[in-house]
């Protein structure tokens, strides 16, 4: 069994983002990037279930769409623990082209599970692990909070509205993860580092495929009403303030 | 033309997530001349679809098949679809949550259809067809082109008020020709009757300056007071203090309540991802230079311990407990 993780690369979480030329495009001065968050827990399972003789998984990828700066991201996927890893070589300009260009990939390369992080901490659209499966017209299970292989079947757990469901669908699928598929993301060691250099890192032209949005503005979170402090001795004063400024309570 | 307005429903029931999709989609076609088509899929009483005709709705369409009656992706995104596809919709509006996140992509490849997701304003413009979505985990909005000719908006949930707009709703009860479905439900682990986060208008939530587990009770007597849910801050659910679906913030419930009160909770970056949707916050913490009370428009800098029973009574005293 072979699994493709799909990796976006992201500015740090704690980053305090800033836009440019008119608030049309983000400063990337000074930014950290990182494996977006979900696709990192996403690796760590892949990993743990490739660690697992039982499970049958030969080989973890991970597939990425991004210029060439992007490849300390990949390699610290390879540093993680992925066996390779797949660039496609384009700028990506949003979720369906992204999706378009992976969907190539797996056409070529062939998987039977493929897990996209359930959002991109960037820009939030939830929709290249879904796009990607209509692409290939093959089952998506979304909201993935465990993912198990017992007798070479996928035995996947997902969040419903107050509660948990447990469900298999035939492979090849892409599983669309949250939290909860691995505690903690897996943290390269000095042996993976080391390792990753030389692991290969296969590049894919991009396919010619049209984005569908434009992102033409940013702008910052309106700013909120400055903190009014109540005494800590008298919190019943908050109250009389929820009661009467906000009529909520 | 139309807009079509997909409202899953509970077990027969709508909620008020599905009016606010409603009452979104209505004021959409309004803006663009046309009419308001809502869809669901289940079983589902007259009577109840008939609610959705209050809030804006001219046709609801009720699709029943056999083989729609667990979630999947695949199959629901085609039903949908051919609904889209014989009303001839232009818009097409979804909630951004669990169910919606699992179709809205795969709508958007089906259909062609630009997506903008986490939408919580009207469209800015019709033309070129602007939205207004959160980005960078709420630390950024965005301006979004929809450039194709069907658009899908998947609307953030409690960020669009309801408003009654009621129509003489036509239902139509239909059959689709939809395979069978590929995933198979093998067990359904469900709390009953419970609020659900996502769903309450006001939330009480704990972080790690409540101590201990043991000091949940007062929180959990002041959502009860409030008619809230509570909620938990990451290391709080990482602890095991409290369960993982109460864990709110950028990797767990992206919450927009009305009233959000954080209680030991010093408010990390992606805390606030989580909740910065809400109308109003309430920080409680014994840091004054919490970060929480920046994004607070009511705070008292105490102990938890001391000042959560006080509250507990003050409350208790106005809902004359």
């Amino acid at each position: 069994m072979k699994i493709l993780v799909c990796i976006s690369h992201v500015p740090d979480t704690t980053t305090k983002v800033k836009f440019v030329d008119g608030d049309t495009k983000l400063d990337a001065n000074g930014i950290q990037w990182v494996i977006n968050p979900w696709d990192e827990l996403s690796l760590t399972r892949a990993l743990e279930l490739k660690d697992d003789a039982s499970t049958g998984v030969k080989s973890v990828t991970v597939a990425h769409v991004g210029n060439a700066t992007t490849e300390p991201t990949i390699r610290k996927a390879l540093a993680i623990g992925a066996d390779d890893a797949i660039r496609v070589n384009a700028e990506p300009t949003d979720a369906y082209f992204v999706a378009a260009q992976l969907a190539e990939v797996v056409k070529k390369e062939q998987f039977d599970i493929i897990m996209c992080g359930i959002e991109s901490s960037d820009y939030n659209n939830s929709a290249v692990g879904g796009m990607l499966a209509e692409f290939l017209d093959i089952p998506s299970v979304s909201a993935v909070s465990g993912l198990k292989i017992e007798n070479g079947q996928a035995v996947i757990t997902r969040e419903i509205d107050g509660g948990k469901e447990t469900v298999t669908v035939p492979t090849p699928f892409v599983a669309i993860v949250q939290k909860g598929i691995a505690k903690e993301p897996r943290i390269a060691a000095m042996r993976g580092i080391m390792m990753a250099r030389t692991k290969p890192i296969k590049l894919y032209e991009p396919v010619a495929v049209e984005s569908l949005t434009e992102y033409v503005r940013f702008e910052m979170p309106k700013p909120r009403a400055a903190c009014k402090f109540v005494d800590p001795e008298n919190p019943k004063e908050l109250i009389t303030l929820l009661q009467n400024e906000t009529k909520l309570i | 033309m139309s807009v079509l307005v997909y409202t899953e429903n509970w077990d027969g029931k709508f909620k008020k997530l599905s009016f606010e999709l409603v009452s979104y989609a209505g004021k959409v076609a309004e803006m663009m001349g046309t009419t308001t088509t809502a869809v669901t899929i289940g079983e589902v009483s007259d009577d109840e679809l008939k609610l959705l005709g209050k809030y804006g709705a001219n046709k609801v369409i009720c699709i029943k098949s056999d083989n729609l009656k667990n979630l999947d992706s695949q199959l629901f995104t085609n039903a949908i679809a051919q609904v889209a596809q014989s009303e001839g919709s232009k818009v097409i509006v979804i909630a951004n949550n669990n169910s919606g996140k699992a179709i809205a992509p795969r709508l958007s490849v089906k259909l062609k259809a630009a997506l903008g997701s986490g939408v919580s304003q009207l469209p800015l413009n019709l033309s070129p067809f602007t939205v207004y979505k959160r980005a960078f985990s709420g630390g950024a909005f965005a301006h979004v082109v929809l450039k194709t000719d069907v658009k899908i908006i998947a609307l953030t949930q409690n960020s669009f008020d309801i408003a009654e707009n009621s129509k003489d709703v036509k239902i139509e009860r239909i059959d689709v020709q939809i395979d069978a479905p590929k995933t198979v439900v093998k067990d359904v682990q469900k709390q009953a009757g419970k609020l659900l986060l996502t769903d309450a208008e006001i939330v009480v939530s704990g972080g790690r300056g409540m101590k201990s587990p043991d000091n949940w009770g007062p929180i959990v007597e002041l959502a009860e007071l409030l008619g809230g849910a509570t909620a938990c801050s990451r290391p709080v659910s990482d602890e095991g203090w409290r369960p993982h679906e109460e864990h709110t913030g950028q990797t767990g419930k992206i919450i927009a309540p009305n009233l959000y009160i954080a209680v030991g909770i010093s408010g990390a970056t992606q805390h606030i991802a989580g909740v910065s949707g809400s109308k109003y916050i309430v920080a409680i913490n014994s840091d004054k230079s919490a970060p929480i009370f920046e994004v607070a428009q009511y705070g008292i800098v105490g102990d938890a311990q001391k000042v959560l029973p006080k509250l507990v009574d003050a409350v208790k005293e106005i809902k004359g407990k």
